[in-house]
């Protein structure tokens, strides 16, 4: 027997929200530990940040911010739908406002620099 | 700490977050224009105050938060309960403050340990 | 009447008696059958020993619902020719609960949780006083009345994840029901209504995927339900309790 069918939208909102979580959680060590290189080693965290000069480091970095912005806007999505007494048509709203919001910050900004 | 604790410490981690993952995202953007360099990065966090207290709220929400969310994914995914399960989750939380707190002394005081 | 005249149907056989086997029935398509249809013929006329549940035959009682290609459905309201792929179909018991045999899942866990929910009336008045009126229009009693169709049919618990990684986990019926009670104005015990949801397994073990939601065969929405009891948690949690 297969398994349940699951491809409606708030599953794949849940398993975004899920894989991007465990993604997030094991990057962090690492990237801590990069960063704690500046306390004794600047060389070495030099010699890091020259690897995110190669364009698969380049991916990867992109791929992370992905993973940090679709659990934050994930999240805050599971936080409105669970204590906002709203309707759904509201929250449909309110997100899609949030999104249209930050990208045309985001246009902004690397436009701006 | 009932379910509910738990609960409640995983959603108000996350709300603290928010506005430290927009900055963060906002800053990395910023900071990327025209490469990485360690010089540059201790440049803007070396002695502040702002970012030493910044990251370092962010690390502590974030220790708490990772640990909550693999805790229920071990239990949920590998099955894992009971004391088992509490201590791995205490031992992901305690580490990531740690190597957290290591890298914001790191950037923010500058080996002056 | 469709193109073809054989439906092919793999059944799910055996239990915690006999090993668990496929078994591919040859059944007559007929017009208008439903899956409960198709289930009674093989019983009938194939195989008398294949043991399965139903009951009013007519989307009331809550007692046939199985695995239909995957999919937790009310077997007796689910037309073939709906769920029919390449003229073969898989029906299996209802997944997330102990198997019987064949077809029959065992629900006891499933109406145990409906009583660990807190699932029952906590009383206002005495028999002896005047009933109390309650306005239909009043919020609560509205939310309230979303819930009141749920005919225990376990679909929701069979589609709902969580439940398949945390056997404690009370899911969603027990949990919608709690919630209905919870905003009913002769309802005396929020707060045990509450607790009994707090604990382990309870809602605020819901990761929000709504497959409860997406597969009610009653278009219920036991996910808004349980948000509103985290709601209603936090809430209690800023503001303490109530007296």
């Amino acid at each position: 027997m297969k398994a349940v069918a699951r491809a409606h939208p708030l599953w794949l909102a849940y398993i975004l929200h899920r894989i991007s979580g465990i993604g997030l959680a094991l990057f962090l060590p690492f990237h801590f530990w990069v960063l704690s290189l500046a306390l004794n080693n600047a060389a070495q965290l030099d010699a890091f940040l020259t690897l995110s000069d190669l364009f698969l480091v380049k991916l990867a970095e992109t791929g992370l911010v992905f993973l940090l912005a679709v659990h934050m806007f994930g999240g805050l999505r599971l936080m409105a739908l669970e204590w906002l007494p709203w309707s759904p048509s509201q929250k449909t709203w309110a997100a899609a406002a949030t999104s249209g919001a930050f990208f045309i910050s985001i246009i902004f900004l690397m436009q701006a620099i | 700490m009932t379910p509910f604790h738990l609960y409640m410490a995983q959603r108000l981690s996350a709300l603290v977050m928010a506005p430290f993952v927009l900055v963060h995202l906002g800053v990395m953007i910023y900071a990327i224009q025209g490469g990485l360099t360690a010089a540059e990065i201790l440049g803007r966090t070396q002695g502040s105050a702002f970012w030493f207290l910044f990251y370092g709220m962010f690390v502590v929400a974030v220790s708490i938060h990772a640990a909550l969310g693999l805790r229920v994914i071990l239990s949920e995914w590998a099955g894992l309960r009971g004391t088992a399960l509490n201590a791995l989750s205490c031992a992901i939380g305690f580490g990531l403050l740690v190597l957290g707190a290591r890298a914001v002394w790191a950037v923010t005081a500058g080996g002056v340990s | 009447m469709s193109e073809r005249e054989i439906i092919s149907v793999t059944v799910q056989r055996g239990g915690p008696e006999a090993p668990q086997y496929p078994q591919v029935f040859e059944v007559p398509a007929f017009e208008s059958q439903t899956v409960l249809d198709v289930v009674s013929w093989i019983q009938q006329n194939a195989d008398p020993t294949l043991t399965y549940r139903f009951a009013c035959r007519v989307g009331m009682c809550g007692s046939c619902a199985m695995m239909v290609n995957g999919v937790p459905r009310w077997t007796c309201r689910t037309h073939v020719n709906k769920v029919l792929k390449g003229g073969k179909i898989e029906i299996g018991p209802l997944r997330n609960l102990p198997v019987i045999k064949d077809l029959a899942a065992d629900m006891d866990p499933f109406f145990d949780k409906w009583v660990a929910a807190e699932g029952r009336h906590h009383p206002t008045l005495s028999r002896d006083d005047a009933i109390a009126e309650i306005d239909p229009e009043q919020p609560a009693r509205v939310e309230a009345s979303l819930g009141i169709e749920c005919i225990n049919c376990s679909i929701c618990y069979s589609a709902c994840d969580t439940v398949a990684g945390d056997s404690d986990y009370l899911g969603p019926a027990a949990l919608q029901r709690a919630w209905t009670l919870y905003n009913d104005g002769k309802d005396a015990d929020k707060d045990a209504i509450l607790d009994a949801v707090s604990g382990k397994g309870g809602c605020h073990s819901c990761h929000s995927m709504g497959s409860c939601t997406a597969y009610c065969p009653n278009g219920l929405d036991p996910l808004s339900a349980i948000a509103g009891l985290k709601r209603a948690t936090t809430q209690r949690f800023f503001r303490g309790r109530a007296k």
